[in-house]
């Protein structure tokens, strides 16, 4: 855990993890809330080439009435759930609104779809752009190779071990060769080579101009309907990777680590110099 | 510490939605908004084969049922009258930049040469359908119309209303002359229905559905939408702020 005694002040971002790490904020914040518009455009999941109101569903946010007024709920795989309040059934400013995500998610608050598209291709032009920039930049650096991608030693046994019983201690500032432990290792290069780049490519396939020119794009995922869901899914884990992201931002310290991704510069706990 | 939470939490705060949508109605923020689709058709159009055909499906692949979208019945008297004959008087207006104005009949349609070709079609909304559709080129009909080289876009004049707001859509001579833009008057084997757009509908299949004009009347070849309607090229792109270039 942090602790007041302070130890020394390392370099640990470089200047272009910094500068993408900002771009990104901005462009994943406007991607979610105007993705989320465009979900309730039509919220409902499908797999294959095809699929519309007609079609069986694997995922479903919807409304329908009560005895008690209109119920939300979602449905997965033909589990369903009540929501009401937060999905498919919300308030806002004492009116009862009946969309799948609600206002409080959503840019722009109030339904627009067309806005919404609008804020989406912004989000995705900045996120693309510095995406590919960074890609490319961090592999001429070596960053992805010498930082991301775990080395051999700390796959044994001992070292997931002794990793995974840190995490659970809290103990998360170190020292040492790596700039990043196993886990962070693992989950960063886990976003940046897997979960970016499906969301990238299935955002591609949602262009039916695309589609005409690289049709083997929409085959890798299986169709349009396919590809729209795996959009969703590949957005999803990636909200569940920023929770995670700001939850150990917090309880490692989040002036020392939001600093390092301002200047560069992470403090260690004192007595672990290098 | 606790100051700096505190200053967190403000920056926090000014990231909230509100705060984001107040900058979007700022006129830089709006304009650059306004101008993504053009970049994206650019962008697109750079990596992507002008000619290149959207997929075509076999009829194994045609969805079960092709959901009804827009106007299910135009309410017009005019269109009541052509239904109630099966359309036998009714003709399609083609003109504008062109140095032989047409008017053609349903049955000469039915007897130029006919396309069919079994596509997807995507909502803007984010559904899709396949559907098969007959019908002819709208190459065909710009040729035989010996249509000005001036003209950059193709207009559809549309029968139903939207209040007193009739529909329209313009598309660009890029996909106005690609090989799959047909004027349908077939669909899944069967005429046209009129939920569908009888007596004709556009495919741009290389676009999203607000593209496919349904109950075209008229065709006309024009240099520039800005006089039309309300100016942006298409009745959702006037009334809802929809990207003209429906690629995406």
């Amino acid at each position: 855990m942090s602790s007041n005694a302070k130890g020394p002040l390392v370099k640990r971002h470089r200047l272009s993890t910094r500068v993408w790490h900002w771009t990104n904020m901005v462009a994943i914040f406007l991607l979610i809330g105007s993705g989320a518009t465009i979900f309730n455009a039509h919220p409902r999941l499908y797999w294959g080439e095809y699929g519309a109101n007609f079609d069986p569903a694997w995922l479903v946010i919807d409304d329908r009435q009560s005895a008690t007024g209109p119920r939300g709920f979602v449905n997965i795989g033909g589990a369903e759930f009540d929501t009401t309040g937060v999905l498919g059934v919300f308030e806002k400013g004492g009116e009862t609104r009946m969309r799948a995500f609600p206002h409080w998610v959503t840019i722009p608050a109030e339904y627009s779809l067309s806005a919404g598209r609008r804020y989406h291709l912004l989000g995705a032009w900045i996120f693309g752009v510095a995406g590919f920039v960074y890609f490319f930049w961090s592999l001429f650096n070596r960053h992805i190779q010498r930082d991301l991608i775990p080395r051999k030693w700390q796959l044994t046994p001992a070292c997931v071990r002794a990793d995974i019983k840190n995490h659970i201690k809290l103990n998360f500032i170190h020292s040492g060769t790596e700039k990043y432990s196993l886990l962070q290792k693992l989950s960063y290069a886990g976003v940046i080579l897997v979960i970016l780049p499906v969301l990238v490519a299935t955002g591609l396939t949602m262009s039916p101009n695309m589609n005409a020119a690289w049709p083997w794009l929409l085959d890798i995922f299986g169709g349009r309907q396919s590809a729209r869901s795996l959009h969703f899914i590949a957005a999803f884990l990636l909200i569940a990777f920023i929770f995670v992201h700001l939850i150990l931002v917090v309880l490692a310290g989040p002036y020392n680590e939001i600093r390092s991704m301002i200047t560069g510069k992470l403090r260690l706990p004192a007595g672990d110099g290098r | 510490m606790t100051s700096r939470r505190t200053v967190l939490t403000g920056i926090g705060a000014c990231l909230m939605l509100p705060g984001c949508e107040r900058i979007g109605k700022t006129k830089p923020v709006h304009d650059l908004l306004y101008s993504l689709d053009g970049l994206t058709m650019r962008a697109q159009r750079l990596v992507t084969a002008r000619g290149a055909l959207a997929r075509e499906y076999t009829e194994a692949d045609l969805s079960p049922r092709f959901r009804v979208n827009g106007t299910r019945q135009p309410a017009s008297a005019d269109y009541a009258r052509h239904q109630k004959e099966g359309f036998a008087n009714w003709r399609l207006n083609v003109g504008g930049m062109v140095r032989r104005p047409l008017q053609i009949s349903l049955s000469d349609l039915r007897a130029m040469p006919t396309r069919t070709q079994i596509t997807r079609h995507d909502c803007v909304e984010g559904w899709s359908a396949i559907g098969q559709w007959t019908g002819v080129q709208l190459s065909r009909i710009l040729d035989f119309a010996r249509v000005s080289e001036r003209a950059k876009y193709v207009l559809f004049r549309c029968a139903d209303n939207y209040g007193d707001t009739p529909y329209y859509e313009t598309v660009d001579m890029i996909e106005a002359r690609h090989p799959q833009t047909i004027l349908a008057w077939g669909m899944n084997g069967d005429i046209l229905s009129v939920a569908h757009g009888a007596p004709l509908r556009l495919r741009s299949e290389r676009q999203l559905g607000y593209k496919h004009a349904k109950y075209v009347m008229g065709v006309e070849a024009i240099e520039s939408f800005a006089e039309i309607g309300g100016g942006k090229g298409g009745f959702w792109e006037d009334r809802s702020g929809y990207d003209w270039w429906a690629g995406i």
